[in-house]
């Protein structure tokens, strides 16, 4: 594991196994990382690599049955999250950790004032009285950029844009002063000049107050341009893990290599067809023994079929779950595609 | 949302218009002579004459024009006078019930209060039961009390109301002999015992009808509640640390209410048309019973006034329930 920073946040071997009746799920299948103070850590994958629900089962959002969180532990501020019980873990959710979601449009309760809405947990875990919480939400409104913020925290949430909303549900998850905050797909639902806007905004709030982000997406052009490091997922494991900067230059993960193809290039020879990766992410119907990504690699060798491969050191911070990266198995290198980072 | 009420209401009077006319038509269509239950030895010249005093020589559109006015005019002049003493509808001819050869309203007036305490006190506390029924089932969807809460709503509703209305007779009334079984118009309430008489008699009407009404009740309650937790504002309000019971009596509940509201709202008139089937097992002389009756006498101003009545209640009530949307969801307005 990289040096640096104390981490604030370390998961060790997280497990999420959902069971339904057609048969069980395993979405999360022994997850570690670090998240270190006041660091931006980005995590990609496709949709359905287990990105949002490794960071939901952090913090105990998944509705349990189905879901059952395993492994562990979670260590926050000295707790393991995920043998608190649940008034500790009410008070971490939106007091020490603060979570934005994907769609504006239907996060926010649409019969409350936008207000009510992020007085709420000022005054659940603050114990802000009436008064002192509303300055305060007036406060969270124009820190997040909403001009006239005091009269409108007497709006609903229909009356605000989709970009609006998206801040409003920061300055809720700002509201009581988190050490992290979770970002699932923040900007997805947005469209670019909003996106921007918001990356923005989080990205100035993150140096005012301090404070370690886990930025959830699939746009790999947003974290090239925000994170610190990167995760990517697959299969609900961790497939590789670098700083950014080597993760663009040197992928050592094929799965990391075909993600990175897939973005289009602005410069040069425009492509007839854009890059795919061909088939879909699997549904684990147990805890995978070999490696998930297989089916899909082009670098597949009979090991891949047996074994699931443990996360290599690489370099410097960079590790990856690929046997090509083990010298006393992996046939040859590959050519590594050399991609515009 | 009062000029939304008001246009409303203006809006309402040639609805209203139409629905009277309409009723007025079909039953004078309908076959069948407010004579039928004379006598046959009555010559036909003094049939004739009764006829005649009862207006039924006249065309169509002046026996119309005539109820309107009496409906519209009379009738409220009568209760201007009863209220303040003064004596503006004196001399002037009311809606006469052919049956009773009485005012049709007087006679309303009188029935309305069995219907109200046993229709109406069973809808309440057949909402007041099925509102946390249904809140209850849909957070334990699936548990052993959602099931047993189903199965009782599917008996409930589906069972009638002369079937579950018999069955508790012969059980309460007879086998136990607990409650009484016919329902007792003459009691006053004047003491404990009184008080208590009344309750006795009441008991397994209003249990039947609020049986009926909680099993449907609770059943759109569930299902709202059910729509509402899997939405992406409860797990939010859930990432902001709020407890389970706040999630759901407040942010979730809150959400649920805005359909069931509009329901129970639209429920509302048929409480003043009163249960007829429940009315006449128990013997309830309520305006359900009063419907019955004036239909079988061939009474046509009562049916015309009983019918129209509710109507207007249907109409008013499906004003409240837009209004009362309005107010609980703040993305509706009508302004």
């Amino acid at each position: 594991m990289p040096d640096g920073a104390p981490p604030i946040l370390e998961v060790r071997d997280l497990r999420t196994v959902f069971r339904l009746r057609s048969g069980d799920v395993h979405a999360v299948n022994g997850v570690s990382f670090d998240l270190r103070e006041g660091e931006l850590l980005g995590v990609v994958g496709e949709s359905g690599s287990g990105k949002s629900v490794t960071m939901m089962s952090l913090l105990g959002l998944l509705p349990s049955p189905p879901a059952e969180v395993l492994g562990g532990p979670v260590t926050f501020e000295g707790k393991d999250l995920l043998r608190a019980g649940p008034e500790a873990m009410r008070a971490v959710r939106g007091g020490r950790i603060g979570f934005v979601f994907q769609d504006p449009m239907t996060s926010l309760n649409p019969v409350f004032t936008v207000g009510f809405q992020i007085m709420e947990p000022l005054r659940k875990h603050l114990g802000l009285g009436k008064r002192q919480a509303r300055a305060r939400a007036a406060e969270l409104l124009a820190l997040v950029g909403i001009p006239d913020a005091g009269r409108r925290l007497d709006d609903y949430p229909h009356q605000f844009s989709g970009g609006m909303r998206q801040r409003v549900m920061i300055a809720i998850a700002l509201a009581c002063d988190p050490k992290v905050l979770i970002a699932d797909e923040p900007t997805t639902a947005l469209d670019v000049t909003i996106q921007a806007q918001i990356i923005e905004l989080m990205q100035e709030l993150r140096q005012k107050m301090g404070m370690a982000v886990i930025w959830i997406t699939h746009d790999l052009g947003v974290i090239a341009g925000i994170a610190d490091r990167v995760i990517v997922m697959y299969g609900g494991q961790i497939v590789e893990h670098a700083p950014v900067d080597a993760l663009f230059a040197n992928p050592r993960h094929p799965y990391t290599q075909a993600l990175l193809t897939t973005v289009p290039k602005v410069q040069g020879e425009r492509v007839r067809r854009l890059a795919v990766i061909d088939g879909q992410p699997p549904i684990l119907g147990q805890f995978p023994d070999e490696c998930t990504f297989r089916d899909r690699c082009p670098y597949a060798f009979d090991v891949c079929h047996r074994l699931n491969p443990q996360r290599y050191p690489v370099g410097e911070g960079h590790d990856a779950a690929c046997f090509l990266n083990d010298p006393g198995l992996a046939p040859q290198r590959p050519v590594l595609e050399v991609v515009d980072g | 949302m009062l000029t939304f009420t008001i246009r409303r209401l203006v809006l309402a009077i040639p609805t209203l218009l139409f629905i009277a006319l309409v009723i007025f038509l079909l039953l004078d269509m309908a076959p069948g002579d407010p004579m039928a239950d004379q006598p046959l030895t009555i010559p036909p010249e003094v049939r004739e004459e009764m006829r005649r005093a009862l207006g039924l020589d006249q065309p169509v559109y002046v026996r119309f024009g005539l109820w309107l006015y009496q409906f519209f005019v009379v009738e409220p002049l009568v209760v201007i006078d009863h209220l303040f003493g003064t004596a503006y509808s004196a001399g002037q001819a009311r809606v006469i019930s052919w049956q009773f050869k009485s005012p049709v309203m007087d006679i309303i007036v009188q029935r309305l209060p069995q219907t109200l305490w046993v229709v109406g006190s069973a809808y309440m506390l057949g909402v007041l039961i099925a509102i946390p029924i249904g809140i209850v089932s849909a957070v334990r969807q699936y548990s052993v009390f959602d099931q047993i809460g189903t199965f009782i709503s599917m008996v409930g509703f589906s069972v009638p109301t002369f079937f579950t209305g018999v069955l508790l007779i012969v059980i309460f009334s007879v086998n136990l002999g607990w409650f009484p079984s016919i329902y007792d118009t003459q009691l006053r309430v004047t003491d404990w015992s009184s008080f208590g008489q009344q309750v006795r008699q009441m008991a397994l009407p209003v249990f039947v009808l609020a049986l009926f009404n909680a099993a449907q009740i609770s059943r759109y309650m569930r299902a709202s509640m059910l729509d509402n937790m899997t939405q992406d504002y409860v797990r939010t309000a859930r990432a902001k640390g709020m407890d389970e019971r706040t999630v759901v009596l407040r942010h979730v509940l809150r959400n649920s209410m805005i359909p069931v509201v509009t329901v129970i709202a639209l429920g509302v008139p048929s409480v003043f048309g009163g249960a007829i089937i429940t009315e006449q097992v128990f013997k309830v002389n309520g305006l359900g019973a009063l419907l019955i009756t004036a239909i079988n006498a061939n009474d046509l101003p009562m049916v015309q006034t009983l019918t129209f009545i509710f109507a207007v209640l249907i109409v008013l009530f499906n004003l409240v329930a837009d209004v009362l949307y309005g107010i609980l969801d703040p993305r509706i307005r009508y302004d």
